[in-house]
């Protein structure tokens, strides 16, 4: 306080007394409003250590290394006695997948439909903006339940699945064949992605060179040479094949082998990506009109076909306006994800409220549940912050 | 010049936040110690005199100011706890929750049902959301010991079971090996199917929800083979499958379920009122009271004396709990007798659970329900 006075009176040296001193006043509200928040949440803290004292309950987190013992229908592979952490560890994981195959489904989802939503074809147009307005006005939960219940566990039982020569359908899955890694395979792996990256390298270096001389390099097709050629190649000339490929087959009650997407799953991601998508489409559609009606006039007086408009000069402008509000959504489809209790997927929230129920420690896993999200969303945040930064510079 | 001034206004707030913060410590914990003198109060009339008897249970005033006992019960299972049509509670689970609301204020109208799910009932109890709850609860030593919450007398043993479809060709668990089985988040059948299919060497897929209705739906179109829980909820929820004649529950039982009243650990005074609650339902059917007999017992002068004590006709059994001294004469008018209750909602007319020769008949006629002497 004292060492603050001489700078207050250097800045305002008019003799009013301090407490009809406006900046006084407020700054005296302010700290009174902190000092109630302090006190009420105190309060409800002390609240809380009151009642699990008096049923003798405590705060500690090691329960989590007791045994679970349930079963988890899907995920990494848990056993009934494995912990009640690793059962937290498998929901986790569950959701990173839900959300990681939710967020690039719907985004390249929603950028076709925004743009589809501009598009000059009257039924393109109008079929776009109805799904976009039916998505955008219902409750996620009932669309979920709907996906679910109403459209997925009605496919054929498990005996009458639909078969599709090696692919089949029922309401237990769809399962396709899976490929098995074989002996070399690691080294096929490694050449592949050597000739991937090798291919990007050859492409950017003749496309230069071709804009720099004139001269015809033929970038794209000696790119795709070495990025198909080589792949195709390692494959018949090292010994055996780098994969076999195994398929599903029927064992008793349930199909065996091959690579299976649950119902749930499926409900879960489906029901995220088409729902979130259309609030990106119209974000995407916002963001095109945004840019000048000027640039896309000059960009077609230079002759671009209507795709290189789009790709080199409306879309880099238009991700300026985007990108914020595209986050939210990034955000809103991470926080969704925790509605797979009600199609029965296990994903961090069904697990955590079952492990929360066997434990009977809420306070706990429930905190340890909103870290993980808080964690999760700001990584996505941080990571699209990022983004924006870099194409902030790009602009001028 | 307006950043030093912005500084300098936050190192004023800073400045008083620390100054205020010391004249503010006390006055908080001046409310903390407040707080714990009442906490101390009850405890000293429970811990430090248990000689005295006093009977004087902080919820039963609690409850009585209120107006109403707050049920948490189920909603969803027929028999037990069920929104009908007409959005009245009914069940056998709902009417213990009448008789304790007859009990204390001889109304059996005077209860607020709670609807809970599975997860949600110990959270409830734990943050006094509801005063009891009766909603198919298995007592279990955690549940008991360490979760804060004690159980009262077992009102009906169950167990749990599987329900499969008849064209399956299950006739055991032991042949059900690899199969997918829909099941309840946050139960003890969900601890008791990974034990069942362990003992027998078995892998399974369990498909959880957290809801009752769905895990039936999903078995319902097929995307189970099983559904599990106990027998019981398993009768009810085969009268909601598309057609019930196609299913039917195996022979085998995979836990005992114990259902009873629960309550918060710490009031049990509380947990006094409710147990002989139970208890005066359960003898007035072995002494043959019922709620078309009881007003005609009660005003004469009954031999036996027993049912004298129970009705109030002799000792001061109702002061002690804190209710009116013919406090079980209201409750089995209202209400009935346990044969009454079991036949209103699990009798043939309800969901046709077969009584005779399972462990919720009468000791006498070879039950477990044994209830202590009213004495």
């Amino acid at each position: 306080m004292t060492l603050n006075t001489p700078k207050t009176a250097l800045l305002q040296p008019s003799r009013r007394s301090f407490w009809r001193d406006t900046r006084f006043l407020q700054a005296l509200a302010q700290i009174i409003f902190v000092i109630l928040v302090l006190i009420a949440g105190r309060w409800l803290v002390g609240n809380l250590l009151t009642s699990l004292d008096e049923r003798g309950l405590d705060l500690n987190f090691s329960f989590f290394q007791r045994t679970a013992g349930f079963g988890i229908g899907e995920g990494l592979p848990f056993e009934r006695t494995d912990t009640y952490w690793r059962a937290y560890v498998v929901g986790f994981v569950n959701s990173i997948r839900v959300i990681v195959f939710g967020l690039v489904l719907a985004t390249v989802l929603g950028i076709l439909t925004g743009i589809a939503l501009l598009s000059s074809n009257w039924l393109l147009r109008n079929l776009v903006s109805a799904y976009v307005e039916v998505m955008r006005n219902t409750p996620l939960l009932v669309q979920l339940f709907f996906i679910y219940f109403g459209i997925i566990l009605k496919l054929p039982s498990l005996q009458d699945r639909l078969t599709f020569g090696p692919f089949s359908l029922s309401n237990r899955g769809f399962y396709l064949p899976r490929a098995v890694p074989q002996e070399g395979s690691t080294l096929w792996l490694a050449l592949t992605v050597a000739a991937l990256v090798g291919g990007i390298i050859l492409y950017r270096v003749l496309l230069r060179r071709r804009i720099l001389t004139g001269v015809e390099t033929w970038p794209g097709l000696k790119a795709s040479l070495l990025i198909f050629g080589v792949p195709l190649l390692s494959w018949f000339l090292l010994s055996g094949s780098p994969y076999s490929i195994e398929y599903p087959e029927l064992v008793g009650l349930r199909i065996e082998g091959g690579a299976r997407l649950t119902p749930e799953f499926t409900g879960i991601l489906f029901g995220l990506v088409i729902y979130t998508a259309a609030f990106i489409a119209d974000i995407v559609r916002a963001g095109i009109l945004a840019v000048p009606k000027g640039q896309l006039e000059a960009a077609k007086a230079s002759g671009m076909t209507q795709a290189q408009v789009l790709r080199l000069v409306i879309l880099p402008q238009a991700m300026r306006v985007i990108i914020p509000p595209l986050t939210n959504q990034y955000l809103n489809l991470a926080k969704n994800s925790s509605l797979a209790v009600g199609v029965g997927f296990p994903d961090l929230y069904n697990i955590s409220s079952t492990i929360f129920n066997q434990s009977g420690q809420a306070v706990q896993v429930l905190s340890l549940m909103m870290v993980t999200y808080l964690l999760m969303s700001l990584s996505i945040s941080a990571v699209m912050n990022a983004l924006n930064a870099r194409l902030k510079i790009l602009e001028r | 010049m307006r950043k030093l001034f912005a500084l300098t206004g936050i190192l004023i707030v800073a400045g008083l936040v620390l100054a205020a913060c010391a004249p503010v410590e006390p006055e908080v914990v001046t409310v903390v110690e407040t707080k714990e003198v009442t906490v101390i109060e009850t405890q000293e009339v429970q811990v430090k005199v248990p000689v005295s008897f006093v009977m004087e249970s902080a919820r039963l005033e609690a409850v009585k100011s209120n107006g109403k006992v707050r049920c948490g019960v189920n909603s969803g299972v027929p028999g037990f706890g069920f929104l009908n049509e007409a959005g009245e509670f009914t069940g056998f689970d709902t009417d213990f929750c009448r008789a304790l609301a007859v009990a204390i204020f001889n109304d059996p109208t005077a209860v607020e049902f709670r609807p809970l799910t599975a997860a949600e009932r110990f959270t409830a109890l734990q943050t006094n959301e509801v005063d009891v709850l009766i909603r198919n609860t298995t007592w279990t030593f955690s549940r008991d010991v360490e979760l804060g919450t004690d159980f009262g007398p077992t009102t009906f043993y169950d167990g749990q079971g599987m329900m499969v479809r008849k064209d399956s060709g299950f006739t055991s668990l032991s042949d059900m090996g690899g199969a997918t089985v829909c099941v309840l988040s946050g139960t003890t059948t969900e601890l008791n199917l990974a034990d069942a299919f362990s003992a027998r060497g078995l892998t399974y897929d369990p498909l959880v929800f957290d809801k009752s209705d769905e895990t039936a739906v999903a078995y319902d179109e097929g995307r189970c083979d099983g559904l599990t829980s106990d027998k019981s909820q398993l009768a009810g929820l085969r009268t909601t499958m598309t057609n019930p004649a196609d299913h039917q529950i195996l022979a085998e039982t995979m836990s005992k379920e114990p259902l009873g009243p629960v309550w918060a650990h710490g009031d049990q005074q509380w947990g006094d009122l409710v147990s002989w609650v139970v208890n005066g339902i359960i003898i007035a059917e072995e002494k043959g009271i019922t709620s078309s007999n009881v007003a005609e017992i009660a005003a004469g002068t009954p031999e036996d004396p027993e049912v004298a004590r129970l009705l109030g006709l002799e000792g001061s059994f109702g002061e002690l709990l804190g209710l009116a001294p013919d406090f079980m004469v209201n409750v089995i008018a209202a209400v009935g007798n346990y044969g009454e209750i079991y036949d209103r909602h699990l009798g043939p007319e309800g969901t046709d659970i077969p009584r005779e020769g399972s462990f919720n008949a009468l000791w006498k006629d070879g039950g477990l329900l044994y209830p202590p002497p009213w004495r």
